[in-house]
């Protein structure tokens, strides 16, 4: 009964596949950190320093001794957390706020979507330095503030997918059939903002990314002696003439992995979209 | 139902609905407009009522007040004798198994996202009503569809189809007040015939009364027994169909009768088949009231 259940025997699109395997990648990747890694992670180890890929070290070692691709395997977890969280907060704080903001055409509708707009003008990394400095540079307290400064992304698009909805006789339909604004809003209003929800929260995940990396480039979010794609970047930059493939693996990491949501979540869209449905 | 036959399906005495326009000026109060002015009709039991009227002149905003769906500025709104123009809509559940809506764009009075089995149970879901994989297989049939159609999302059917999945989800509920909002306005001509043909069977079937708005007097006289016409919010002339397509009083009557297509419009461009269709139409109406 799903969407997802429903879209099963539909053609696959290009976007879907690539994103797919890409965001399957950082998964197994981050899955595989659990059980094995080639080194200990965050160890450093009794070897050379600033080696460049070879058998013993698949992508080197860095300026610590520690075994890059080790770092990489553990850092997509931290990528991963980072975008689940942001995502999460923002998704579920901000998709019925745009709801409620598209269904109740009084006041409460305006002050929900004011209040957005005052929360709209905070740049999202001034937010989370703003936490950091609060509450300490932790992974979980950047992401929090990442996920609550991407609220207002997540309700304005829902709003305006929902204003359309709201106008269509499908809704009058069901209001005529005697639905309670809720059911109305469960079934009939959320399957139909899914796609640009969906799309948004892809969007979204990547720019999660990119912040932690960012915050950690700053030193701000994920501290020292936790592996994160942003430290590790942040870490090469010193060395990136004589060392380059230290800021270059982590940067080519980052950079798959945000495509790879983009083009997942474009893909996803098309998929679920039963419109889009062969006959 | 327990009323006695007495008690007419719908009566609306002295209903208005105002809307203000959104303010222009600092000035000066919010213009109002007039959607609906002083509407006075009674429609009996089992009675084909057609309103007709261009657009904007307030046939949906009225729809929509008798169907519980906005509440008039003045005036009253009784249906099968009880109250709707007072009424929140948490307590209309009533109505909404005595009066059931038809709408124009059979493009967007489905969701996309539902099946057609979901489409046409959601008047018994809202209801409470749970399992009614029988019930919507019985609705499909009765309006012409086979059961399969339940499996089916709404853009898999064409327009004519997805009217009669309307239709069927209209039925679902067991309703005495058919409303149909313009159903055939958004089809081609070539499947209106078809459509009507089903709403006229459908009202005959199930002993319902029918009110029927359409910009269109020839497609309203198809269905049919007595025509309101309506004009800037007014009820300008109402009577027998065939007394007013005959005999129009009103001059803006007369104006509309004008405008509906003949011959000449065919000569104008009007291919075959319209020509066929309209031949076959009115030879139905003929055989109808004879």
């Amino acid at each position: 009964m799903s969407e997802v259940g429903r879209a099963w025997g539909r053609r696959l699109n290009p976007s879907l596949v690539v994103g797919g395997v890409l965001v399957t990648a950082i998964v197994v990747l981050a899955l595989v950190s659990y059980v094995w890694t080639p080194w200990p992670p965050m160890r450093v180890l009794p070897v050379e320093a600033y080696q460049t890929p070879n058998a013993e070290h698949w992508l080197g070692t860095d300026r610590f001794r520690r075994d890059v691709f080790t770092q990489i395997l553990v850092g997509a977890r931290t990528t991963l957390y980072v975008g689940l969280v942001a995502v999460g907060v923002a998704a579920v704080v901000g998709v019925p706020l745009g709801i409620l903001a598209a269904m109740s055409p009084g006041w409460l509708g305006q002050v929900v979507m004011r209040t957005n707009d005052v929360l709209l003008a905070f740049p999202a990394l001034l937010l989370a330095i703003m936490f950091a400095a609060l509450y300490g540079g932790s992974t979980r307290v950047a992401m929090i503030a990442i996920g609550i400064a991407t609220i207002p992304a997540f309700a304005r698009i829902t709003r305006s997918g929902a204003l359309g909805v709201m106008k269509s006789e499908y809704v009058v339909a069901a209001r005529a059939a005697g639905r309670s604004p809720l059911a109305i809003a469960w079934r009939h209003v959320l399957p139909n903002v899914a796609g640009l929800v969906i799309v948004q929260a892809s969007v979204s995940f990547a720019i999660a990314i990119l912040a932690e990396a960012a915050l950690a480039y700053l030193g701000l979010g994920t501290p020292t002696g936790q592996a994160s794609w942003g430290r590790m970047l942040y870490e090469a930059q010193t060395t990136l003439r004589s060392a380059p493939h230290l800021a270059l693996v982590p940067g080519a990491a980052i950079a798959l992995s945000v495509l790879g949501f983009n083009l997942f979540g474009d893909g996803l869209r098309d998929w679920l979209d039963p419109r889009l449905e062969r006959r | 139902m327990g009323e006695g036959t007495g008690t007419p399906a719908v009566e609306l005495r002295g209903v208005s609905r105002q809307f203000r326009r959104r303010r222009t000026s600092l000035l000066t109060p919010a213009p109002v407009v007039d959607a609906v002015r002083d509407v006075s009709v009674t429609v009996a039991r089992g009675e084909r009522f057609g309103i007709v009227g261009e657009s904007g002149s307030g046939k949906s905003t009225l729809l929509r007040l008798v169907s519980g769906l906005d509440q008039p500025t003045a005036g009253e709104i009784l249906v099968e004798g009880r109250p709707v123009h007072d009424q929140p809509a948490r307590r209309l559940g009533w109505l909404r198994e005595t009066l059931q809506l038809v709408f124009q764009d059979p493009m967007s009075s489905l969701d996309p996202r539902m099946r057609v089995r979901d489409i046409v149970a959601e008047p018994l879901v809202a209801q409470g009503r749970h399992d009614n994989r029988e019930r919507v297989h019985e609705l499909l049939e009765a309006v012409g569809m086979s059961a399969e159609a339940a499996d089916r999302y709404p853009h898999q059917f064409s327009g004519g189809q997805r009217q009669r999945i309307s239709v069927a989800r209209a039925l679902a509920p067991g309703p005495d007040i058919l409303v149909a909002d313009e159903p055939v306005s958004a089809l081609d001509v070539s499947v209106r015939a078809q459509v009507l043909n089903l709403i006229d069977e459908v009202v005959d079937g199930f002993d319902l009364t029918l009110i029927f708005v359409s910009h269109d007097l020839s497609v309203v006289r198809h269905v049919c027994d007595r025509v309101a016409v309506m004009r800037r919010g007014e009820f300008v002339e109402v009577a027998p169909t065939e007394q007013l397509w005959n005999d129009p009083q009103h001059p803006y009557t007369q104006q509309l009768l004008a405008a509906v297509p003949d011959l000449h419009g065919a000569l104008a461009g009007r291919t075959a088949r319209d020509l066929a269709a309209d031949v076959a139409r009115r030879g139905q109406d003929g055989a109808g009231t004879g």
